[in-house]
């Protein structure tokens, strides 16, 4: 699997790791909110199709990276900065953001909440 | 003045080795530069750090991915988003990047005594570094003064095209005795000269 790179260019699998599913936003880290953050630690989208998920160029620049990715056929639909690529930092819950553009990028699970 | 030691030891053999026929195919060289600085931009403070390195070192880099300049005693280059390396024969560069960087637009990191700076040239450079890193080294794809950050197995490499074959590699200084041996290993087949 190659990976495109926004600054270095195409670049072997080798050289990312990946950091997780994407489509998660943080709680407000002051929530008490138990099903907010069970949702956020353990309940997973589980796409057959694309997904958005975050990868660190970690053998390269180091930036992270929002991958969307097929997990049926490993194509890669598009490759941001994650920095670039609106993601909140906190609060919010990625359920109730479904129609949000920054929300879940998840093939046919979006459709079968 | 202190002495400075080379982190290859033993493993810097200078003279020819390996398959030399008709010559080295390739030349290996610590350079020792006095200094090696990384310098970082905050956001939207890139074109600063361009232009105070421009300033202090007398390069002008390009606002690219990658883009830099080398000359015979100084370089520069980017390797990240608003990160560049910058390194010269001469030492204290840290110091006046320093004064020259505030907190307003970034960060300055001396790495002077944390990389080594291994310097591989001659007809089969491109052919030896795609043995280590799959990157294309064509001059075509990667032009003279660009560089790249990689890493071959988990050994973190930035390496800048210097000439038209002529590579410098900057790796961390605990690993540079063990890259610099792997780099031996695989220019034996073409024939390589330590100096």
């Amino acid at each position: 699997m190659i990976i495109t790179c926004p600054y270095c260019g195409p670049r072997d699998l080798v050289e990312f790791s990946y950091q997780g599913d994407g489509n998660r936003t943080r709680p407000d880290p002051a929530s008490t909110d138990q099903a907010t953050w069970n949702d956020y630690v353990y309940d997973r989208i589980n796409t057959a199709g694309d997904h958005r998920e975050i990868w660190q160029h970690a053998g390269g620049c180091r930036v992270h990276l929002t991958v969307v990715r097929s997990t049926l056929t490993h194509e890669i639909r598009s490759v941001a900065l994650t920095r670039d690529a609106g993601h909140r930092r906190s609060g919010g819950h990625r359920r109730a953001e479904a129609g949000d553009s920054t929300g879940p990028v998840s093939g046919s699970a979006e459709a079968q909440p | 003045m202190v002495e400075q030691l080379s982190p290859l030891g033993d493993a810097w053999k200078p003279g020819a080795h390996g398959r030399m026929l008709g010559g080295a195919g390739v030349t290996l060289v610590e350079t020792r530069p006095g200094s090696i600085v990384q310098l970082a931009a905050w956001r939207g403070e890139e074109k600063t750090i361009i232009d105070t390195i421009r300033d202090v070192s007398g390069l002008a880099l390009a606002d690219g991915a990658g883009a830099g300049v080398a000359e015979a005693s100084r370089a520069a280059f980017g390797f990240a988003p608003g990160k560049f390396l910058v390194v010269d024969q001469a030492e204290g560069l840290g110091a006046t990047y320093r004064a020259a960087i505030t907190t307003d637009h970034g960060a300055v990191t001396d790495l002077s005594h944390g990389r080594t700076a291994i310097r591989l040239s001659g007809q089969r450079a491109e052919w030896v570094l795609a043995k280590f890193f799959a990157l294309d080294f064509s001059l075509a794809a990667f032009p003279v003064g660009l560089g790249v950050s990689t890493a071959h197995h988990d050994v973190f490499a930035q390496i800048q095209r210097t000439g038209a074959d002529q590579f410098d590699l900057y790796v961390f200084r605990s690993f540079a005795r063990a890259f610099w041996t792997s780099l031996c290993h695989a220019s034996e087949e073409v024939g390589y000269e330590v100096r």
